[in-house]
């Protein structure tokens, strides 16, 4: 399955690691980040670009999510966290002092791994974001949510049962709902952190169908164990061992001609 | 065969006997004890036959067969307890005969039993209707329609005698008392004369007045109270009672299943809504009801905000480590204090403490007689408060810990604070839990007198402590609780025998009212649980 990788989207791509990107959104520089005395990210600095998927690739515990939960500052809730370097996402510094981190989340959206809906109807569980931004008018409300369902590829699926419980629906519907509800506060970046692990072949491909839909308007960073999944959808991946970077480039570039030996390793199967 | 044993033994067979005897036995006694409170409670106030023995000494007894029991030392022979009632002419209530000396039992149809309000039953047979000392009727029956023509009115008049003495004096004397203190308040500041003390002698004055007017309809109303009624007891004793004094005739020989079940169902009413008679052994138990459930409410208004904050800060926000730990097993301790160590906190800290310096700040003028600091429902409440505030705690902290960390995240993804996050996501979700500890929290307080003892409840509360007098809530009075009265009935009154079955019965009651106030907070849980279901499918 490795040998018939298809590359998404056609780019002119420059193989060079500084000089890939187009025009920049999430720019790290020089992170490094330690549980306690445990190194999670060993110096680890790229840049993603504006519109594009952007997907992480690696063995479990190699630091992967965890840097997926800097760029929305949720390992700030985790105790004995210490990080260095820095994070600029739309050119703001994301870690300054002035940094209002609700404001910040309002930007970075984020999926999770398992879908978690909260145990409230469809319809609130989109409205959440926007009463929380201070939306309160009703027909505002059901604008966002149906803008958002339909961004989902929902809306068809429960324009009719908008105020049951989200906790009847099917697990990749739920995921979807959490994409919705993720979007419904229009971010300019929307993290996912292994979004299809907990589903089905058929859900995940509704998903990654999504995903590149998505990426017309939001900049999408994704974590995965699903190599495939990663040649499917992504524009550039980065494959991380053990806290480090190994490589980033294209996607296409990465896959069939890898310049180091461990991502070559990893990718055909070799461990991991 | 050593492969078959091992294998009805590793099988699990006798693991499942066990497991299932262990729960048979639970519900047995369970079971027992209700059928035994039921089968003596539910009796009480079924009208039994009265029964006329000739002894083998010539002597006639009358009353109701109580029990039946084997004498001791002589086999196969029995004795009967025999309620003969009328204690102001017999001394005594009861009466233990031996079967062996009764000659003869008659069932005799005229035989009356008379409900009064003192001195407990009179049964006997009506002999003559008197008016001021004068016979206007003689004989059973003449008698007897005498007495239902004039029931009625009397009935109205006992009604109106309550009313002047509960509701219009009691309402003059509280007038009258604030006045005085006011007086007194005026007098410690300084003020010992002047317009204002001349003005509030000038109201004094028109309730005296009204006291005096008051009084003399009272009296107008008992002497116009000039009928009585002759009844004939054992061994030719007559009583001659006032009408006034009757409350109910029966005559259960008469009656039928339609009647004695009339009977039954008026009764049950009584006991249910009635106010006690008889140093509490008969009449209702309204009151102690009243008590019981309105300081269940107080008390769960009070440990439900305390409890449940109290567990968001151990679990959302404290950092957990050995200190949060320390507190939680302190906190899940607290609940094996023994409730009367509350109770005599409660008087130290709620009544002595509180209490005290709310009268010495607010009710000086009335000190040395105490307003706040002395037992009341609203201190009896706060002391059941802090009793079962550890069941609501430990509820809701295990309510929080089974909430998904993935809710919380979801939330503050989604740029919510972290109060946005408790407050909108967490705090509903949890819902169910903190009722699941109120449930608890309100079984334990509804059957609790230990600590209730020393905080506000008495034998006999003189008012509710809601009323239509202002401000209406007294939370500061004294009342009546149901599992107190108990004690009260079954151990202190002056005829333990007498008040036996009020006892079972009041216990029923409080049986009944304990499974309704959770039968109503587990309805509530049950929808908040289908609306906030938080299991992720």
């Amino acid at each position: 399955m490795a040998g018939t990788v298809s590359v998404a989207g056609g780019l002119q791509a420059p193989t060079a690691h500084a000089s890939i990107m187009e025009s920049p959104m999430v720019e790290i520089d020089k992170v490094n980040l330690w549980y306690g005395l445990k190194q999670a990210l060993k110096d680890v600095t790229m840049s993603m670009s504006k519109h594009r998927i952007t997907a992480y690739i690696g063995p479990s515990g190699c630091g992967k999510s965890t840097l997926l939960r800097c760029l929305n500052r949720m390992n700030d809730l985790v105790d004995g966290v210490k990080m260095t370097g820095t994070i600029r996402i739309g050119g703001t510094d994301i870690y300054d002092v002035a940094q209002d981190v609700t404001e910040l989340r309002k930007r970075v959206g984020m999926v999770f791994q398992k879908s978690n809906p909260f145990p409230k109807s469809i319809f609130e569980n989109v409205a959440y974001g926007p009463r929380i931004l201070g939306v309160s008018s009703r027909s505002d409300l059901e604008g966002i949510v149906e803008r958002s369902l339909r961004s989902a590829a929902l809306w068809d699926e429960v324009h009719d049962r908008l105020q049951e419980s989200a906790l009847g629906m099917s697990g990749g519907q739920q995921q979807r709902l959490c994409i919705a509800r993720a979007i419904a506060v229009e971010p300019d970046v929307l993290l996912m952190d292994e979004p299809c692990s907990a589903l089905d072949p058929i859900a995940t491909a509704k998903i990654e169908e999504l995903m590149l839909e998505l990426k017309n308007s939001y900049t999408i960073v994704i974590v995965t164990h699903n190599m495939q999944q990663a040649a499917r959808v992504s524009d550039y991946t980065g494959f991380m061992l053990l806290g480090e970077l190994v490589e980033f480039g294209v996607t296409r570039d990465l896959f069939t001609n890898p310049r180091e030996t461990k991502t070559e390793d990893y990718i055909t199967g070799r461990f991991g | 065969m050593s492969t078959r044993r091992r294998g009805f033994w590793t099988g699990g067979e006798p693991f499942v006997w066990l497991t299932g005897g262990a729960l048979t036995l639970a519900l047995l006694l369970v079971v027992g004890l209700i059928a035994l409170i039921i089968s003596n409670g539910m009796g009480f106030f079924w009208p039994k036959s009265v029964v006329q023995l000739t002894l083998s000494d010539g002597a006639v007894i009358t009353g109701q067969i109580v029990e039946r029991e084997p004498v001791p030392a002589r086999p196969h022979q029995y004795r009967i307890k025999l309620k003969v009632a009328n204690r102001d002419l017999y001394g005594a209530d009861f009466q233990w005969i031996d079967e062996s000396q009764i000659v003869k039992r008659e069932y005799p149809r005229d035989l009356a039993v008379i409900e009064r309000t003192e001195w407990g039953l009179l049964i006997g047979t009506i002999k003559e209707v008197r008016n001021g000392g004068t016979a206007i009727a003689v004989g059973p029956a003449a008698s007897w329609a005498e007495i239902q023509r004039r029931m009625s009115e009397t009935e109205r008049v006992r009604r109106q005698i309550r009313t002047i003495e509960k509701s219009e004096i009691g309402a003059i004397n509280a007038k009258q008392e604030a006045l005085r203190l006011k007086l007194k308040g005026l007098g410690m500041r300084g003020t010992d004369s002047g317009a204002s003390v001349e003005a509030i002698q000038r109201q004094l004055g028109p309730l005296d007045a009204q006291y005096q007017a008051q009084t003399a309809r009272l009296a107008e109303l008992r002497k116009s109270q000039t009928f009585s009624v002759v009844v004939g007891a054992d061994g030719g004793k007559e009583k001659d009672i006032p009408l006034v004094q009757i409350l109910n005739v029966c005559f259960p020989n008469q009656m039928g299943l339609i009647g004695k079940s009339a009977f039954y169902v008026a009764h049950l009413w009584e006991f249910v809504s009635g106010d006690p008679r008889e140093a509490n052994t008969e009449g209702g138990v309204f009151p102690a009801i009243f008590g019981t459930i309105l300081m269940v409410i107080l008390m769960s208004i009070v440990v439900t905000p305390l409890g449940v904050v109290a567990a968001f800060y151990l679990r959302e926000y404290a950092k957990q480590g050995a200190f949060v730990s320390t507190v939680r097993i302190a906190v899940n301790n607290l609940a094996g204090v023994p409730s009367i160590v509350f109770g005599v906190f409660g008087l130290g800290f709620f009544i002595y403490g509180v209490g005290g310096a709310i009268d010495r700040l607010f009710f000086a003028e009335a000190l040395p007689t105490p307003t706040f600091g002395t037992g009341g429902i609203l201190w009896a409440s706060l002391t059941l408060a802090l009793l079962t505030v550890p069941v609501v705690i430990v509820a809701t902290e295990e309510g929080l810990a089974a909430i998904p960390g993935g809710m919380r995240e979801a939330s503050l993804a989604l740029s919510a604070t972290k109060l946005e996050t408790t407050l909108r996501v967490v705090l509903p979700a949890v819902m169910p839990s903190i009722l699941t500890g109120l449930i608890l929290a309100m079984a334990r307080a509804a059957g609790e007198v230990a600590p209730l003892m020393i905080t506000g409840v008495v034998k006999l509360a003189p008012s509710l402590p809601i009323d239509g007098q202002w401000p209406f809530f007294h939370f500061e009075r004294k009342f009546m609780h149901l599992g107190f009265q108990i004690y009260d009935t079954g151990f202190q009154s002056p005829n333990v025998d007498a008040a036996r079955p009020m006892v079972f019965a009041t216990t029923l009651l409080l049986l009944f009212i304990v499974i309704l106030l959770n039968l109503f907070a587990i309805a509530t849980r049950n929808r908040l649980r289908r609306k906030y279901a938080t299991s992720a499918v």
